[in-house]
Parts: structure tokens; sequence; C-alpha cells
């Protein structure tokens, strides 16, 4: 068919339709390839890179979750390389931050064999919770800078960008104008951000709550904090 | 806010608002030049004025290093301690400003007058150790004998030709009665957009930022591109440690990248220009200013095509094409994901061509004498002149202009050899994105095929020296420190990666290495490489990775603990610490408040006293 690309995945030949990126393409033979940073509903940055693939001829890798599947390419997605990178990036992760509210990145740190407890010494991007709002909590420990809740605040979905990022390089933070509280800016507590958040960075008040054993019918009292108008 | 600040304040930011969001970097500015700093009351003005949202306008102050949303001293003295400027001992530099001011790296003294800051390279390598005083550049420091040269830097130029610097090195900027009619653009205007394309094509000209790709093949691109308006954007954001040629071209022969950059706009039919200059060099702004004063008044710029200046705020990160494009949108200078590549998908997302300073001076040349007979100098495969920037333990420091093809030897020579009669140890080439040759390397001709053959990037053209003398260990702590100051922080390999190697590095350095450190070094360098969403942290490790090649012994754990002793004091200066890494400032704003009491100010200091 005109509009379809043939291609090879870990020796595997397949046709897609034009257009499909590598991690869609990977989907439909079964091969499975990582993923922290993509979800469907928000702009891809590729900015985590544990998708990435060795594609034959090119230099670098490739992040599968953008790359587009082209005519006779040749993808690897468990090369020597690409499992370095994999490995290395997942180990990073864990001796920065607190991965114990993301099963999922665990669970891909058992598969590749990554060790936690790879860089000794290292500096950890630790910060305390904040507890400012009626609906959610925020504890930036736990944060892999996936942007995703930046992005749903802004231009993927509710277009009131009350998050932006604080510092730059690996002292990069989720933060708010001059620090204010969630409440002070211009957030409409439409829980976007909770809801794309992968690993318990953002969490609903009342699961916070629950977690630090408080009751459910002690919770019902707390939470009546009156929503926010927007004027 | 008082209304008359306000006030001061609206009118300084008045020129900016028809630009909107894009007018966000030029505000801040002049925001800061005001008040020294960007406090709230004041960040919020710009967003209502610009119609930016607070918490992007907190984003953008927080990614530029040279944003303050916390006060700082009137006086803001930035003392580089990159490699260059190390080897002239610019810790003690640093150590003894900051003594005789009491106080720390970083810190800003009690009465408010004086904040003192590590700084990256700030472009002055050749006459290092270099500071920053407030907009003025201080070079050639000497403690011993109490001198320096304050103001104006000094373009010291040498080398075997003078194309491409014929009116640099004189102590002036070559005003446009100097630099006389723009006798290319004429000629070029007499031709079709494609013939020049077409002939810049022919020349072999490729880009002399670091990339080395072929000029021609982007200007075709831009201008086959559909959309408009279409740019031209000079990447004067020169951040490439040890880098400083471009410096002098800006300073020294600012016409002649205005002829460049018109040219191109005429050849893919561009109607604006942006020239995009590191916030580092102040100094060159007012310069720049004026010979754009000058071409409009010949009628070089008009309203079919003008060029603005950007001032970047301390981000290295800002010479990647597309975080610039990012930077001139008033946003965090991250890089984008390519494709779409400039030329379809540039600044504001209109087709877009951008080249480097040096690259744009070659194209009046180019243009003159034509392809054919540019491409008599240098080599069939690295045609034209090149500009060296030679730097470190070398007699005579300074741009070297050569045709491609000199080796690493002739060059040497013409500086003078190695300074103090001391042995070569070791060439930075390309900057602390480049790699290390050894003596063995001597005989490589400085083309970008020889080059290549010999592992060793050309880069910017930086070649930076150690004599048998240095300590290799340090220069590694101090690229690891760079890279994790400068990382945008956006994709994890680098976000990460530059941290860890800066940790390892540290640790080497300071005689302290652990066991599998040498594999964990290796493991993130080859990651960072790999899978970086962009430049710089594809080349965050290749120095490194390359020093593990040609010296494994230094990472090795027995001879590292011999420098144990030598190395303790160091660490303090190079570690990450004491040179502020992006937020340092900010963040020790909070703790200087509570210092302020205690601290008493020593006003003497060699800073103010003048040479001559
Ligand atoms: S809950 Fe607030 S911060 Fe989160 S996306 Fe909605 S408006 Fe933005
Ligand atoms: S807070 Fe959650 S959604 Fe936001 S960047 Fe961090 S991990 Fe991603
Ligand atoms: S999932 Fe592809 S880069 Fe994050
Ligand atoms: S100015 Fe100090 S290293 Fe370049």
């Amino acid at each position: 068919m005109a509009n379809e690309v043939s291609l090879t995945i870990d020796g595997q030949p397949l046709a897609v339709e034009q257009g499909t990126t590598l991690l869609k393409a990977a989907q439909q033979i079964g091969v499975d390839i990582p993923t922290i940073c993509f979800h469907e509903a928000t702009t891809s940055n590729a900015l985590c890179r544990i998708c990435v693939v060795e594609v034959e001829g090119q230099r670098l890798l490739q992040p599968a979750c953008i790359v587009k599947a082209a005519q006779d390419m040749k993808v690897q997605t468990r090369s020597e390389r690409v499992k370095r990178a994999r490995k290395t990036i997942l180990e990073m992760l864990a001796s920065t931050m607190d991965l114990s509210d993301a099963p999922a990145i665990l669970m891909m740190m058992k598969e590749y064999n990554a060790s936690a407890e790879r860089f000794p010494d290292a500096e950890r991007r630790e910060s305390e919770i904040k507890d400012d709002n009626p609906m959610y909590i925020r504890d930036y420990s736990k944060c892999l800078l996936c942007w995703r809740c930046v992005q749903v605040c802004a231009d993927d979905a509710q277009y009131v960008n009350a998050i932006n990022f604080n510092g730059r390089g690996f002292e990069t933070q989720i933060g708010t104008f001059f620090d204010k509280t969630i409440p002070e800016t211009t957030c409409v507590l439409c829980g976007q951000c909770v809801g794309v958040c992968p690993t318990g960075a953002l969490k609903p008040k009342r699961e916070y709550l629950l977690e630090q054993g408080m009751k459910p019918e002690e919770i019902g009292v707390m939470d009546t904090g009156r929503r926010k108008r927007r004027t | 806010m008082t209304d008359t600040e306000l006030a001061s304040l609206q009118s300084a930011i008045e020129p900016y608002l028809p630009l909107g969001r894009s007018g966000l970097m030029p505000a801040l500015h002049a925001a800061q030049k005001i008040y020294g700093w960007i406090s709230e009351p004041v960040a919020t003005e710009i967003a209502k004025s610009l119609r930016v949202p607070l918490a992007d306008v907190h984003g953008v102050i927080e990614f530029y290093s040279m944003f303050y949303n916390e006060p700082v001293g009137k006086k803001f003295i930035r003392v580089c301690t990159d490699q260059a400027c190390a080897l002239k001992d610019a810790d003690g530099l640093l150590n003894h400003l900051c003594a005789h001011h009491g106080i720390k790296p970083g810190q800003t003294t009690p009465d408010g007058a004086t904040t003192i800051e590590a700084s990256p390279c700030l472009g002055l390598c050749e006459q290092a150790p270099a500071i920053l005083y407030g907009d003025e550049a201080e070079t050639n420091v000497d403690l011993k004998t109490n001198t320096y040269d304050l103001g104006r830097p000094p373009s010291i130029v040498y080398g075997q030709i003078r194309l491409l610097t014929a009116n640099c090195g004189n102590g002036s900027t070559t005003s446009l009665e100097g630099y006389g009619e723009y006798v290319a653009l004429i000629k070029a205007r007499g031709m079709k957009r494609e013939d020049i394309i077409n002939e810049v094509k022919a020349s072999g000209l490729v880009g002399r930022g670091g990339a080395a790709f072929p000029t021609g093949v982007k200007w075709e691109g831009t201008s086959k591109a559909d959309g408009s308006p279409k740019y031209i954007i000079c990447n004067a954001d020169e951040s490439e440690p040890g880098t400083f040629k471009d410096r002098i071209l800006l300073l020294d022969d600012p016409h002649r990248i205005i002829e460049g950059m018109t040219i191109a706009a005429y050849a893919i039919g561009a109607s604006k220009g942006y020239i995009y200059i590191r916030g580092e060099y102040p100094y060159i702004v007012p310069v720049l200013e004026n010979a754009l004063h000058e071409a409009r008044g010949a009628g070089y710029l008009n309203e079919d095509f003008d060029i603005e200046i950007r001032v970047g705020a301390g981000a290295y990160f800002c010479g990647e094409e597309t975080a610039l494009f990012e930077s001139i949108e008033g946003k965090r200078g991250f890089p984008r994901v390519k494709p779409p590549f400039p030329t379809t998908f540039g600044v504001f997302g209109k087709p877009t061509a951008i080249n480097n300073v040096e690259t744009l001076c070659n194209v009046p040349l180019i243009v003159s004498m034509g392809a054919a007979e540019y491409r008599k100098i240098g080599t069939e495969k690295s045609p034209g002149p090149k500009l060296f920037c030679v730097s470190g333990d070398v007699t005579q420091p300074g741009v070297y202009e050569v045709p491609f093809g000199v080796t690493l030897r002739e060059l040497l020579d013409m500086a003078g050899g190695i300074a103090n009669q001391k042995k070569l140890q070791a060439v930075l080439f390309g900057g602390a994105a480049g790699a290390f040759a050894t003596s063995a390397h001597l005989d490589v001709k400085m083309t970008f095929e020889d080059l290549r053959a010999a592992g060793l990037p050309l880069g910017s053209g930086v070649v930076m020296v150690f004599d048998e003398t240095r300590d290799m260990r340090d220069a590694f702590a101090r690229l690891g420190h760079f890279f994790a100051h400068e990382s945008c922080g956006k994709c994890y390999p680098c976000q990460m990666g530059t941290q860890r190697q800066m940790e390892i590095l540290n640790r080497i350095a300071a005689g302290k290495m652990q066991e599998g450190d040498l594999a964990r070094l290796q493991d993130v360098g080859w990651t960072m490489t790999d899978a970086s969403l962009c430049g710089l942290g594809q080349t965050a490790a290749s120095a490194v990775l390359s020093a593990i090649k040609l010296w494994p012994e230094l990472f090795k754990d027995e001879s590292g603990k011999m420098k144990d002793e030598v190395r303790g004091k160091k660490k303090e200066v190079g570690g990450k610490k004491v040179v502020a890494k992006a937020k340092a400032v900010k963040a020790k704003a909070k703790k200087r408040s509570a210092k302020r009491k205690t601290q008493t100010v020593k006003k003497k200091t060699i800073a103010k006293k003048k040479k001559k």
C-alpha cells in the first residue's frame, strides 16, 4: 500500500501506516519498549530517553516515542547500547529521587538489572511536602520531571499556567511564581496535573491523608476548603 | 512599588510591549538595569504588560543565571574559574577578592555593595585570568604587580593571513567609514538569489560554530521553505569555554557581520535578522548598536530588512540553535526536538537560517572573491580561512587566522611554543565539548577531515594548551563542573548525567576515587553521548572519554592518592560547593541577608586600583 512503510524491529518484518512512531509500531508486533515521559494526552517532548532504540545507520540512539517508522528501517530495541542507556538512566533516577510511589519504574529497574545503589554519595533532589491547598499535595522528592503537569496546566489542557520550572539542570524543580502557594496562583484546582503525574509527586489530598493514617470520617471534616473562583 | 518606581519601570519596558512574549528577555534586562534584580512586583508588572503568565516569567528568570530574583550587590564581580583562567590561578584570584570583601563566592557584602560570583568562561581566555566587573571586562589580572586591564578588551590577532581579521586588532572598532561600502552586498544584489546560494555552496563553507554544517545547504533549505516572514540569525552566543574569536570579530569589525547577514537575508528572502549575543559580552552591545545605526544611515538596513540585537543572560545552552529561538521567543532556553529543522520551523515557527559570527564573516569574502578564488585558501575538503583560539600555556595566546591545513605544531610554533620552556602535556581541542590531544598529534593537519581521522573535533576552533606540570585531573573536574552548571535539565541523560559525572570527577580530582568509578564514569558518559536530546548532552562526556583513552592511569585509584594533599585545597574552588551553580546566588541570597549583620566589609580591593 502506498501509505504504508515496511521495516524490521528486532529482526521481525512488519508494515505500518506512514507516520506511526516506532513505539506504536513495536506494540503492533508485541515488542514492548519502556516509556516514562510519554503520555497519550500530552505533547511528546522525548525527554526521559528511556525509550531509545538503535536504528541502523544512525549515529545516536533514537527516542521511539517520537521517531517515525520509515521504509526499510532496521530497529533494535534491546541492543547492548540500548540496554546500557536504559540501565544507566534508571540507576541515575534511583540515585536522584524517591521512586517508592513509582511501581512501573521499579519494575523496569528489575528488568534492566539496574541497581538503586549504583551511584554512591550522589546528591539527591529532596524537598519538603507542600500541603497548601485542599485538593492535592506536592511532594517533589518524588518528581521525575516528566513535564506533564506543566503541560496540562498550560497549552495541553487547562491554559492557566499556574506552574512552571525553577532552576535548571539537575536542580530543576516544578514551581510557582515566586514560590507562591497554589491558592495564590492561577490554579483552578482542576486536578488534571494530579491525573497525569506518574509518581505520586502530585497526589490527591484525601489519598495522602489516608496514607498518613487518618480515618475517612476525619478527612471529610477537613476537606471542605472552598474552590477558588477565577475572576 | 511606589508610583514613581512603577513609572520608571513602565517607561523602560515600553519599547518591548509590541513584541509581546518575545519582549520578555529585553524587558527583564531593562528592569534589572534599574533595580539590579527582579523583585516580585517588578516581575508581576512585566508579566502583565507583556501578557505572559506569571509562572512563565518566573521560570524564565530562574533559567538564566544572570537574572536574579533576590537582591544582589550594586557591583557584580564575575570571576572566571574556567579552564584557561584556572591555569592562571583564577581560584587564587577569586579567593583573594572574596577575602578582601569578607564574603564567599556567591555572596553579597552586608552593605549590599558587591556580589562576587565564580563564572563560566567569559570569552576572554587569551587574557586570563579574566573578570567581568559590572559591564566591563577586566583582564590580565596580576595580583603580584596589582595590575590589570579594564575596559575594552584588547584584540590580540596573529596568524598567517588576515582575511577575516583584516580590520581587527587595531585597538578600536572599524567604523562604516573605515570599513567602506558593502561592496559584496552590492555585487550580490546584482546576482540572482539562487546564484548567491550556489556560490556559497560551491565555496565549501561550513558552519564555524562547531557543527560544521554546509552553509549553502542551510540557506537553500530556508529559501525554498514555505512560510513568511523568514529570518536570518547571527549566533553570537559564543560560550564554548576557550572560544573568543567571535568577540574579536564583533568588537572590531561589526560591519563585516552585518554585511554577511544582509547578503544572507537577500539570498534566502529574509526580512528580519537577529544578532543573539551572550550576556557575558555586555560591552559589545553598544558597539553593535552603533554599527547597526550606521548601516541604517547608509541604507543597507531598511524597512525591507533590519536587524535586532538580543542579549542572552548566562546560558551556554542558548548557543544551541533551537534553544536560542526559544530564548528570542521569551522562553526558557530548552532545546526543541528535531525534526522539524530550523530551515522550515525556526524562530516563531518560521523558516530560519542561523549562522555563527565567523561563518557570516566568510560570506562577503566569498561573494567578493568568487567561490573558485576562495577555494584556493585552505585544503580541498576544508577550504577557506579559519580562526583558532589559542589559549593556556603558550607564549603568545590569541586568535590565529590561518588557512585550513596548518599542523598543530605549526600553530603552536606561531604562538611562540609552550610558555616558560616547558613541555607539552595536552591540548584540549574544540572546547569543553571537544577532546584531548597529546604531543602524538602535533603533526595532525588542522582540517575537518584530518582531525576527524585523528578522532579530534575542530569544534569552534579551541586550542587550549596544558604544559607538563599541569594536573589534568583538575581540568577534568572543571569540565565536569561546567556541564553540570550548564545543562538545561530537559532530558534525563544529561540532566542527571552531568551531575553524576561531576561528582565522580570531583572524587577523582580529590584523590578519593571509589571502586567502580571508572565504570560508572563510562556508563554515564556513553549514555549521555548516545541518548541525550541535544548536542550539549551528546558532547558533555566527549573530552572525559577521550582522556580515559589517553591517560587510563589518571583514572586509577593508586595514583589518585598521591595528589591527595595538593588536591584537598583546590577542590574547594573547583568543586560545586563554591563555584555557584545556576541557583546558588538565588539560594544563598536568603542566607546572605541573615549573615549581613555579622559580616564586616573590607572595602579595599585590587579591583578599585586602575592600571596606569
Ligand atoms: S490543578 Fe492547578 S496546577 Fe494542576 S493543572 Fe489544574 S490548574 Fe494547573
Ligand atoms: S510533578 Fe509529577 S507530573 Fe509534574 S513533572 Fe513531576 S513527576 Fe511529572
Ligand atoms: S518515553 Fe520517549 S523520551 Fe520519554
Ligand atoms: S575567560 Fe576564563 S576560561 Fe575563557
